[in-house]
């Protein structure tokens, strides 16, 4: 089948995302991590459009955008799918990656701004929040949103679990206060105990000091 | 209703042009009701409460939200006739990587360009032209952006062609110059009848479009 490379960057919860579903499928790989500073050959060749991680390489065919490259590993490796097989709960969950992929960004900008910039994404991370809490289907009812299992929209909302903790410790923004979402609490819970999103997530004291750092860099460039 | 179809539209929306044109491939039958998004029906609010926008296709009941999502539905449920996906891995992932890049770039720089005056609007123009570029440059001398067949990337763009007038007019610039091939391609996928009767006619949308900016610096 040819060998499986992923280019990315630590600790990018995008290259998490591909990490996350080549493990959840017992995909062998060999890991590549960029310098995005002072970009590598491989990588411009491979993602020349974007020039962005995380990109996989399967058989020296390049598949950029993680969203994307999930898509492509669920339809090469079938086993411990990620999605439905019933196309309309497919595409249900395909919605929910897709608002998580574009929601989800709203927690970065807490930690690259302040003042009104930053206001303006502590409440457009709340709404997120709260229309996830309202609306996502199987929340509070399974274990995932994938159901008994984890699927793509665990996935793609994975960073709600880790990295937004790092954001707020950083910060001192307080984006999800406890208590006001049960339902998404007990994911975040049952997401990060599961043995293999476990045992593939940064450390959360060496993810703090790369956020901090970040936040620090951001502010002073301004 | 033979296939249990409704399809909640706004006839100068892109997006909804690219759910029409798929049903149309696929030969289904359906039911097009109009939204006045000033003042959306109930119909609409139920179906899509999170993002309360069109399109949204409704079969036998239960809705799909999301233009390229509903168009790899109808693809998907409908997979014997005019496939709009490759059934490869490789070559799906590339066509979804360009069907991702028309819907992160194209709309929102589009509307700058008829929207916008003055320096917000040369910049808008120049990065469309950059972007109508790399596009070119994929589809290159193919008949469609998938090679032979008309595929997903055609149905996520081709919408935008009903923009072109309207862009060319405000933006003072002309796209067949700037980018000959990509008008090539857009005139083969107007030779289908899915695409040339799903999308409205270039001065009608020109006339819309101005009144949209004639509201928007009203406000």
């Amino acid at each position: 089948m040819g060998e499986v490379k992923l280019l990315g960057t630590w600790p990018s919860p995008f290259s998490y995302r591909v990490i996350w579903a080549l493990k959840l499928k017992g995909i062998p790989y060999e890991y590549i991590e960029q310098d995005l500073s002072n970009k590598s050959p491989l990588l411009l060749q491979s993602n020349p459009v974007h020039k962005k991680i995380p990109v996989l390489i399967h058989g020296g065919n390049p598949i950029a955008e993680s969203v994307i490259i999930l898509q492509y590993i669920e339809d090469k490796w079938p086993q411990n799918p990620l999605l439905p097989s019933d196309p309309y709960e497919k595409a249900v969950a395909r919605f929910w990656v897709k608002f998580a992929d574009e929601k989800g960004l709203s927690i970065w900008k807490v930690l690259r701004f302040s003042g009104e910039e930053q206001e303006k994404g502590l409440k457009e991370s709340l709404e997120m929040l709260e229309v996830i809490e309202e609306h996502a289907p199987g929340l509070g009812q399974k274990k995932f949103f994938g159901g008994d299992k984890i699927g793509m929209v665990d996935l793609a909302l994975g960073q709600l679990a880790h990295w937004m903790g790092a954001i707020e410790e950083v910060t001192g923004v307080q984006i999800m206060e406890a208590g006001k979402f049960p339902r998404l609490e007990t994911w975040m819970k049952n997401f990060k105990e599961d043995p293999v999103i476990k045992e593939n997530l940064p450390e959360f004291k060496d993810m703090l000091a790369v956020v901090k750092h970040r936040r620090e860099t951001l502010l002073a460039s301004k | 209703m033979a296939d249990d179809l409704i399809l909640l539209n706004l006839w100068s929306s892109p997006f909804g042009m690219r759910v029409r044109i798929a049903l149309a491939e696929k030969g289904l039958d359906y039911e097009l009701i109009e939204e006045d998004l000033s003042n959306k029906s109930p119909l609409l609010l139920k179906m899509n409460p999170v993002r309360k926008q069109i399109p949204v296709l409704i079969h036998k009941g239960r809705p799909i939200c999301e233009s390229l999502i509903i168009v790899q539905y109808i693809d998907e449920v409908w997979r014997h006739k005019s496939p709009l996906l490759p059934s490869d891995p490789y070559a799906r992932a590339k066509s979804r990587f360009w069907a991702d890049y028309v819907d992160k770039n194209i709309y929102a720089i589009g509307k700058l360009v008829w929207g916008a005056t003055g320096e917000i609007q040369e910049a808008a123009k120049k990065e469309l032209i950059e972007w109508f570029k790399v596009l070119e440059g994929e589809v290159g001398d193919k008949p469609y952006f998938g090679g032979d067949s008309f595929g997903i990337v055609d149905v996520a763009l081709i919408p935008f062609y009903s923009w072109f007038y309207a862009v060319e007019t405000c933006g003072n610039f002309s796209i067949v110059a700037e980018c000959p091939k990509l008008v090539s391609w857009a005139k083969r996928c107007m030779e289908r009848e899915s695409v040339s009767k799903s999308l409205p006619d270039q001065y009608k949308m020109y006339c819309f479009l101005l009144e949209l900016k004639t509201k928007f610096q009203a406000q």
